[in-house]
């Protein structure tokens, strides 16, 4: 409390008080009160600006394309011809690519690193497979495009032909390995150790006394984890995947360098494609025209709504706990 | 009644060695199996780290030098060092940061703190939160490029600064969240009955006990945001490879980007100073990221948890 | 009482009450006996000088005793003497425990429990366990009875078994209409007989109580003691109680279990029928303590 006060300066704490909730005792109170408010406000903000910038940039391209540009095929920029459906295919099949494989294997990851392994061991791989989350999407691509992109190209393609090539998505592999598979195996590496940490960690909330339960009634290991601990967790590692989902959707730099900058839809997921994320990352830089830039615009739109579906369906999913974690 | 007789189905001998019985054997080979696929993942997950880290290492130390670490690159193609890709990472980064943390406590304070469980306010803002973090880096590096680079018509580091903020924010909110959580009731109780203001308890013992969370969420952040590429190619992405500390209205080199021009460009022979960047942002995040970790798990062990 | 030996852990001498045994109070019919001859009960369990240590902490001491079949046997004592650690390790319970080591021998009809050869999931089976606080299956009524059964194989007749369980916990005329019904949606008490009709929807040979009745209120309890005079000619039940007045209604042998001297290791004290454990005990502290002088 001040020392000195005027007799203007009190009523004017005074006025102040009666204003303020019952806890704040202080003008310092109020200060804190206000620029954490304040904060608040500017974060709000952001979100809506984001919103804003995205809808204004891409203002010529929708009035110039309006609905028909999701299904448009071509994205021709010396013509001034522009669609996103190359892009939404791509966006979707990478993704769909990615959650296939990455499912099952965090899910188990996490059946592991919860309730499987020996204490020694967990403590060791379950920071391992966050560290393997920390890796730049940048190093990933550049590794994708040295490492992994030959690989499949001289082993894993040809097998997969050999075995499925009669269902149409798996033909002859491509002379560079760069393609829509290759792209939706690095999405793979980075959409696993999300989905792996939110499920270990949900793993490990199942009360014992379920548990302990379930195996007093002589239930193997692989039971108690079907009986009790996988449906009891269902929603959340649902949400998990979500997150995951949103995750692949928006990734743009290590599919960029892998999925080989295509301009047409294939069957053949050997073959080169584009995503939406990717397509702005490449071609971002050094723009034609201002039309492009406004389609770029365009996709990113496009980008923001579904992030932020995927984002509420998480939400919803999960609205008994909170599935978002700071380290990931 | 009828309950008193042993039903003709559960047939087994209770007498008998405590082996497996009926079904049991079937069912441990199933439980068995399933330990094996997953035992199985977790060794793909550790061979893929492995895997990447070995590559980075294996291309990117013959790179390293001092030269490497103390030279600029040349105005263009390969070779030299790269100094100026270094700091500017570091400055961007590090004005990123500041303007976050601020912003990211004092939310998380209020989100603690200040506002009612339940209210309105609360939980709007927690959904802004959540809504940011999951905002894909490319979108946001567009709407940074609306907002400042469009006006100016330039690239700069200080627009990849505001990009890496709004990455890295969300991520601070919620650290700062879980560790001002776990301050102890009875701190806030204590205060209380000393008749000490809210402002001053906050500032002079909550933040105090919750500083090292705090520091350990930010660092972490940081490691995530340092290895943002999307934001920066589109707002920072042109720049000469001259050192420079002027980042306002100005593109400043960065590593993140020179990896990925290098590996578009499809020219090998920029290969092997993109390798050691690589190398020199992996291990940075990494050391980081483990760092922090091990601090949170010793102040974790020593708070009881 | 301590012995002067300095070097060793205190061992206190321990009774072992192992008269051959007068039968029950309340014999059953001899025709639910399945025409047994009316002799000396076997031993369920033969229990040898077990001990049981949490890392460096020893928990229980040297115990032995025998369990009978068919009979009710009640594990009392004061808070902290190693009941549940005692009741825990007959089924293997407290492998998952950090640090947890046994002593001794349990034998289950001559077999080792804690051999190498020996099967955990093959002792669960056989010897099932309800716990202190209910812990019903976020399922239906219905799958939580079924849900061992089926993991077991034994699918036919399903509905008949799930019955016969909750007929035998004395819940089926409760919830026969509503057995698709979650079960977190009963009662506290309903929760706790639903996880007996769990139990026994399996057929084990022996049922062990973790104070099933502590969590509940007085009525709820008396339906689960009614309950055990059915069981136990089916099952061989153990249970663990805090609560003396329980042992007398409900038991037909009793252990004493008690600290030690320095309060700090749990011991048995004294074993021997229920009636003499509570009329005429031969230790003073098995006095002390069924007279209330303590605990």
């Amino acid at each position: 409390m001040s020392t000195r006060t005027t007799p203007s300066s009190r009523g004017a704490a005074r006025a102040l008080r009666s204003v303020l909730p019952s806890s704040e005792r202080s003008v310092g109170d109020a200060v804190l009160r206000g620029l954490c408010v304040l904060a608040g406000v500017i974060a709000g903000l952001i979100l809506i600006d984001v919103a804003y910038q995205v809808i204004n940039g891409a203002r010529p391209a929708i009035s110039r394309f309006g609905l028909g540009f999701l299904g448009h095929v071509e994205w021709a920029p010396n013509f001034g011809r522009f669609g996103a459906a190359v892009m939404l295919y791509g966006t979707a099949v990478t993704s769909v690519i990615a959650l296939v494989i990455a499912t099952p294997l965090a899910i188990a990851i996490a059946l592991y690193l919860s309730m499987l392994a020996p204490r020694s061991v967990r403590v060791i791989v379950g920071p391992l497979v966050e560290m393997l989350a920390a890796i730049p999407s940048v190093i990933l691509g550049f590794w994708g495009i040295i490492i992994l992109a030959p690989f499949m190209q001289a082993h894993i393609e040809p097998a997969l032909h050999d075995v499925l090539g009669f269902t149409g998505l798996f033909g002859a592999p491509q002379t560079t390995g760069l393609s829509v598979f290759t792209a939706g195996v690095i999405l793979t590496v980075m959409v696993v150790p999300i989905i792996a940490s939110l499920s270990r960690d949900l793993f490990l909330t199942v009360p014992r006394e379920l548990t302990e339960g379930a195996e007093a009634l002589g239930a193997t290991r692989w039971e108690v984890i079907r009986g009790v601990v996988l449906p009891t967790t269902f929603s959340g590692v649902s949400a998990a995947v979500m997150l995951g989902l949103g995750r692949a959707l928006g990734e743009a730099i290590a599919v960029a360098s892998l999925i080989g900058a295509g301009n047409v839809i294939h069957k053949n997921l050997f073959q080169t494609g584009n995503t939406a994320a990717a397509r702005i990352a490449l071609e971002i830089t050094y723009p034609v025209s201002n039309l492009q830039t406004a389609s770029l615009f365009y996709l990113a739109l496009i980008l923001l709504v579904i992030g932020i579906v995927t984002n509420l369906i998480a939400r919803a999913i999960s609205s008994r706990f909170d599935v978002h974690r700071s380290t990931v | 009644m009828s309950t008193d007789q042993p039903s003709e189905t559960a047939g087994f001998d209770p007498t008998g060695p405590l082996t497996p019985s009926g079904n049991l054997r079937r069912r441990l080979a199933v439980s068995r199996l399933i330990r094996g696929l997953a035992t199985l993942s977790a060794v793909i997950a550790v061979i893929a780290l492995g895997l990447v880290v070995y590559v980075v290492i294996a291309r990117g130390a013959p790179a390293l030098s001092l030269d490497f670490l103390i030279k600029d690159p040349p105005p263009s193609g390969p070779g030299g060092g790269i100094r100026s890709a270094i700091i500017g990472t570091a400055l961007i980064v590090a004005v990123g940061a500041v303007l976050a943390t601020p912003l990211g406590v004092l939310t998380a304070i209020y989100l603690v703190e200040f506002a009612r469980p339940n209210s309105l306010s609360g939980r709007a803002l927690r959904m802004a939160l959540d809504l940011m973090q999951g905002l894909p880096s490319v979108v946001i590096g567009l709407f940074v490029f609306g907002l400042l680079v469009k006006p100016e018509k330039a690239d700069s580091g200080f627009a990849g600064s505001v990009a890496l903020a709004i990455i890295m924010l969300p991520l601070i909110a919620r650290s700062s969240q879980e560790v001002l959580m776990l301050v102890p009731r009875t701190l806030r109780d204590a205060a209380d009955a000393l008749g000490v203001n809210r402002w001053r308890a906050i500032l002079t013992v909550i933040l105090p006990t919750a500083l090292s969370g705090i520091l350990t969420g930010t660092i972490l952040a940081v490691a995530r945001a340092a290895g943002e590429t999307a934001p920066l190619l589109i707002v920072d992405g042109i720049f000469t490879n001259q050192l420079t500390f002027q980042m306002f209205g100005h593109a400043v080199p960065n590593i993140p980007v020179s990896i990925f021009t290098a590996a578009e460009a499809a020219d090998p022979t920029g290969f092997t100073r993109a390798w050691g960047e690589a190398l020199v942002l992996l291990a940075g995040i990494l050391i980081a990221n483990i760092g922090a970790r091990l601090f949170l798990a010793r102040q974790r062990a020593r708070m009881g948890l | 009482m301590s012995t002067s030996d300095p070097g060793g852990p205190v061992r206190p001498r321990v009774r072992i009450q192992d008269r051959p045994v007068a039968p029950p109070v309340a014999a059953p019919p001899a025709a639910a006996n399945g025409g047994r001859p009316e002799v000396a009960r076997a031993a369920v369990f033969d229990i040898r000088d077990m001990s049981v240590d949490y890392g460096t902490k020893r928990a229980l001491d040297w115990t032995t005793m025998k369990i009978y079949r068919n009979l009710v046997t009640a594990v009392i004592g004061p808070s902290g003497c190693g009941k549940s650690t005692f009741i825990r390790s007959l089924n293997r319970m407290n492998d998952s425990v950090p640090g947890f080591s046994l002593g001794g021998q349990v034998l289950y009809h001559g077999h080792d429990v804690y051999a190498r050869a020996t099967n955990r999931v093959e002792v669960r089976r056989r010897i099932g366990m309800v716990f202190q606080k209910p812990n019903p299956f976020p399922k239906s009524i219905y799958d939580n009875v079924a849900w061992a059964p089926r993991n077991l194989g034994l699918k036919a007749d399903l509905d008949a078994r799930v019955e016969r369980a909750l007929r035998s916990a004395a819940l089926w005329d409760e919830v026969k209409d509503r057995l698709k019904v979650s079960a977190l949606s009963l009662s506290g008490g309903q929760q706790q007989r639903l996880c007996i009709a769990r139990a026994v929807a399996v057929e084990p040979d022996v049922l062990l109580l973790d104070e099933p009745a502590s969590a509940l209120d007085p009525i709820a309890t008396a339906s689960i003691e009614e309950l055990m005079h059915k069981l136990k000619h089916r099952y061989t039940i153990v249970i663990v109680t805090h609560n003396m007045q329980q042992a007398a209604r409900v038991a037909d042998r009793t252990a004493f279990f008690s600290l030690d001297a320095q309060e700090r290791v749990g011991t048995l004290i004294e074993y021997d029928d229920t009636d003499t454990i509570f009329s005429r005990p031969a230790d003073s502290r098995t006095r002390d303590y069924v007279t209330g002088q303590f605990g």
